[in-house]
C-alpha cells in the first residue's frame, strides 16, 4: 500500500449553527481516482476548501503531501492543482496568456513554463485555439484549459469540483479520458467530486458518498454494490411493448414483492427495470408468458446510481 | 507581486484607460488654454506683488472654461478611484476566477493588495504624466519659469492627489468586497461620492445645526455653528482634499476655515513659504491618508474572511 497523499480524519465544518461536514474520513493514494459524490449541498466542495487551505476546518485532521493546509497553505497550493466549479477565465486574455499567468504565479522558469504550456495545450487539443480570447472559447474549452491550467504547476494531487457539469456528451468523454490519463498514466492522486454519478463512475477507482456532510458509503463501486447484494437489481429491458405492459408482466412475474418493481422508459422500447431480487427466471416467464418480444435482457448489476439513490433514500428514511 | 504585475498590464490595456487618459487629456487641454488666456491679465498684477505666476497654471480659469485644472481635479479624482475599484474584487468573483486565483500558491491578501498597488500605481504614473505635459505645455507656450519652490508646491500636490485617489480607490473596493453584484458596488461607491461632492455642503450644514445650533440673538453662537460645520466637513476626504490643493498650490493662502474682519484688517497680501503651507495643509494630509489606510483595511479584513467560493 504506497503512502496516502490526501489524508481526512474526523474532519467537521460548521458555519454558526449550520454543519456543512459532519466528521469525515478518508484518504487518497497516488495513482488513484476517487470520486466524491453526492447531491449538490452535501458538504463537497467544503471538504474541498479545507484540503486547499482556504477554508478553515472546525474540528478533525487534513493532511495533503504531508502538509497541514491550514498551517502551511502555500506549501499544499504549490503541490495540488484545484479545478473550481464553473471555472473562470481572464476572458480579454487568451487561453495561453491565462495560463502563463498561472505559470507566474507558481513562479516558474519563463522559459520551461513556455514549453510546458505548449505540450499541455497540445494533451488538451487546444494548440489551435490556444491565442485566441477565452471570451470566445466553448464550455468544453475552457473545461480543456481548466485541466491543462491545473496542470502547469506539475501536481502531486489534482483535485477537480464538478468537472463534467455542463458539459455536452463528447465533451464529457474527453474529459473524462483526460482525468483517468493523470491518475492511470502519470501517477498522480485525482479526487472528483460530483453529483452525476453515472458519468463519474466510469473514471473512479474508489468513492465516496457524501449526504449531508457524512460519508455514508465508501469504497470500491463493486464494493459498494456488494455491500448491497440483498437490495435491488438493475436490469435494462428491450422489449415492444407499452410500459403497463411492461409493468403488468413484472409485476405478474413477482407477485409478492410487486410494490418494490419500478419500471422507467430510457428510450423506444426500451425500460429501465429494478427488481428486488436477482432470481428473473420468474419474470422472464411471465414476460414470454405475455407474448411480448423481448429483444435484450442486460444486467446493469448495482449501478453507482443506483447505490447513491439508494443511500440517499435511506438517509431521508432516518433523518425523516 | 505577481498579481499586481498582471493587473497592471491588464490596466493599461484596457479600455478604462483609455478613457482615463483621454479625459484627463482633455481636462489639461482645456484648463491650461483657459488659465493660459487668464494668466496674461493675472502676469501683470503678479509681477508687480512679487507672487508666482508659474503655479496659476493649475488654480486660474477663465471663459469659456468654467473650472480651473485643480477644480476639475478634485472632482475626477473620485471618479477615477472608483472606475479602477467597483469591480476589481466582485468582478473576479463573478468571472469565476477569483477560487482559480487564490488555489495558486499565493497568499490570499496578495490578491487585494496587488489591486490596489496596480491601481494606485496606474492612476498615479497617468496623473504624474499629465501634470508634467501641463507645465510643460505652460513653460513653452508662456513663458513662465517655475522656482524650486514651486516644483516642491506641485510634487506635494501630486503626491495628496494620489492620496485622495486612494481614499476613493480604497471605498470601491471596500464595496466591491462587500457586493458581490458589481453594479451594486459601483452604483453605491458613485452615491457615496455624490453625497459628499453634492449633497455634502447640505449635509454638513444640517449636523452642525444639531450639534450647536444658532441663535440669532447671540453672535457667538454663529461663530461656534459655523465652526462646527467646518469641523463636520473635515470629515469628508473631499474638503481635505480642496484644503489641501489650495493651500499647497495658491501661497497666498495664509490660514484654512475662517478668519474674522478684524484678523486680515490690513494684512499684506504675500506668499507663504513652501514649508509653512505644508504646515498648514499636515493635518488634512495626515487624515487622508488615515481614511485610505483605515478603509483599505475594512476591506482586507473583509476580504480576508470571505468565503471563497461563488
Amino acid at each position: 500500500m504506497t503512502e496516502k497523499v490526501i489524508e481526512v480524519e474526523g474532519l467537521v465544518k460548521h458555519y454558526d449553527d449550520r454543519v456543512a461536514v459532519a466528521g469525515i474520513d478518508f484518504g487518497v493514494s497516488p495513482g488513484e481516482i476517487f470520486g466524491v459524490l453526492g447531491p449538490n449541498g452535501a458538504g463537497k466542495t467544503t471538504t474541498i476548501l479545507m484540503l486547499l487551505g482556504l477554508t478553515e476546518p472546525s474540528d478533525g485532521s487534513v493532511r495533503v503531501c504531508g502538509l497541514d493546509p491550514a498551517r502551511d497553505a502555500i506549501g499544499v497550493k504549490r503541490r495540488v492543482g484545484y479545478l473550481p466549479d464553473a471555472v473562470g477565465f481572464y476572458e480579454d486574455l487568451s487561453g495561453r496568456q491565462n495560463m502563463r499567468y498561472t505559470a507566474r504565479l507558481n513562479e516558474l522558469d519563463p522559459v520551461e513554463a513556455e514549453n510546458r504550456i505548449d505540450e499541455l495545450l497540445e494533451e488538451v487539443g487546444l494548440t489551435e485555439s490556444a491565442d485566441f480570447l477565452v471570451g470566445t472559447y466553448s464550455r468544453g474549452m475552457r473545461q480543456r484549459l481548466g485541466i491543462a491550467d491545473i496542470l502547469v504547476k506539475d501536481p502531486d494531487v489534482v483535485i477537480l469540483d464538478e468537472p463534467t457539469t455542463a458539459i455536452d456528451p463528447e465533451g464529457v468523454v474527453e474529459i473524462l479520458a483526460l482525468i483517468s490519463r493523470l491518475a492511470h498514466a502519470d501517477g498522480r492522486a485525482v479526487l472528483i467530486s460530483s453529483h452525476l454519478l453515472n458519468q463519474v463512475q466510469q473514471v473512479c477507482d474508489r468513492v465516496a458518498i457524501f449526504v449531508e456532510g457524512e460519508i455514508v458509503a465508501q469504497g470500491t463501486p463493486d464494493e459498494l454494490a456488494a455491500s448491497l447484494s440483498e437490495g435491488s437489481s438493475v436490469y435494462e429491458f428491450v422489449v415492444d411493448a407499452t410500459e403497463a405492459q411492461v409493468r403488468a408482466a413484472v409485476e405478474s412475474g413477482l407477485p409478492d414483492l410487486h410494490e418494490k418493481i419500478g419500471v422507467t422508459s430510457i428510450g423506444a422500447g426500451r425500460w429501465r427495470v429494478v427488481l428486488p431480487e436477482r432470481d428473473i427466471s420468474g419474470v422472464v416467464r411471465a414476460l414470454v408468458e405475455a407474448e411480448l418480444s423481448v429483444r435484450q435482457i442486460r444486467d446493469l448489476g448495482s449501478n453507482l446510481d443506483e447505490i447513491y439513490r439508494r443511500y440517499f433514500r435511506e438517509h431521508e428514511e432516518v433523518s425523516a | 507581486m505577481d498579481v499586481a504585475r498582471k493587473e497592471m498590464t491588464d490596466h493599461l490595456l484596457s479600455g478604462r484607460f483609455i478613457a482615463l487618459l483621454f479625459i484627463l487629456g482633455l481636462v489639461a487641454v482645456g484648463t491650461v488654454y483657459g488659465a493660459a488666456s487668464g494668466l496674461r491679465d493675472a502676469a501683470q498684477d503678479a509681477t508687480e506683488s512679487g507672487i508666482s505666476v508659474f503655479l496659476r497654471l493649475f488654480t486660474v480659469n477663465a471663459d469659456p472654461i468654467p473650472f480651473s485644472f485643480m477644480t476639475f481635479l478634485g472632482f475626477l479624482l473620485p471618479a477615477v478611484g472608483i472606475a479602477y475599484g467597483f469591480d476589481s474584487i466582485s468582478g473576479e468573483r463573478s468571472r469565476g476566477t477569483l477560487p482559480r486565483l487564490v488555489s495558486q500558491p499565493i497568499h490570499r491578501d496578495d490578491v487585494i493588495n496587488g489591486k490596489f498597488v496596480a491601481g494606485l500605481a496606474v492612476i498615479g504614473v497617468t496623473l504624474t504624466v499629465i501634470i508634467m505635459i501641463v507645465s510643460g505645455v505652460g513653460i513653452l507656450t508662456l513663458g513662465v519659469v517655475p522656482e524650486v519652490s514651486d516644483v516642491f508646491r506641485l510634487l506635494t500636490w501630486l503626491v495628496a492627489s494620489i492620496v485622495y485617489v486612494g481614499v476613493w480607490l480604497a471605498m470601491a473596493m471596500l464595496a466591491s468586497v462587500a457586493f458581490r453584484n458589481a453594479a451594486t458596488s459601483a452604483i453605491v461607491a458613485i452615491g457615496i461620492w455624490l453625497a459628499l461632492t453634492i449633497f455634502g455642503g447640505l449635509l454638513f450644514t444640517l449636523v452642525a445645526g444639531v450639534l450647536s445650533p444658532v441663535d440669532t440673538a447671540n453672535q457667538a453662537t454663529e461663530l461656534s455653528n459655523a465652526r462646527a460645520e467646518l469641523a463636520v466637513s473635515r470629515l469628508s476626504p473631499v474638503t481635505l482634499y480642496d484644503e489641501s490643493s489650495t493651500a499647497l498650490l495658491v501661497p497666498e493662502v495664509r490660514t484654512l476655515g475662517f478668519v474674522t474682519m478684524e484678523q486680515i484688517d490690513r494684512a499684506i497680501v504675500s506668499e507663504l513659504s513652501f514649508t509653512q503651507s505644508v504646515l498648514l495643509v499636515w493635518p488634512q494630509l495626515v487624515a487622508m491618508l488615515a481614511i485610505t489606510v483605515s478603509l483599505f483595511a475594512i476591506a482586507y479584513v473583509k476580504f480576508m474572511r470571505q468565503e471563497v467560493r461563488a
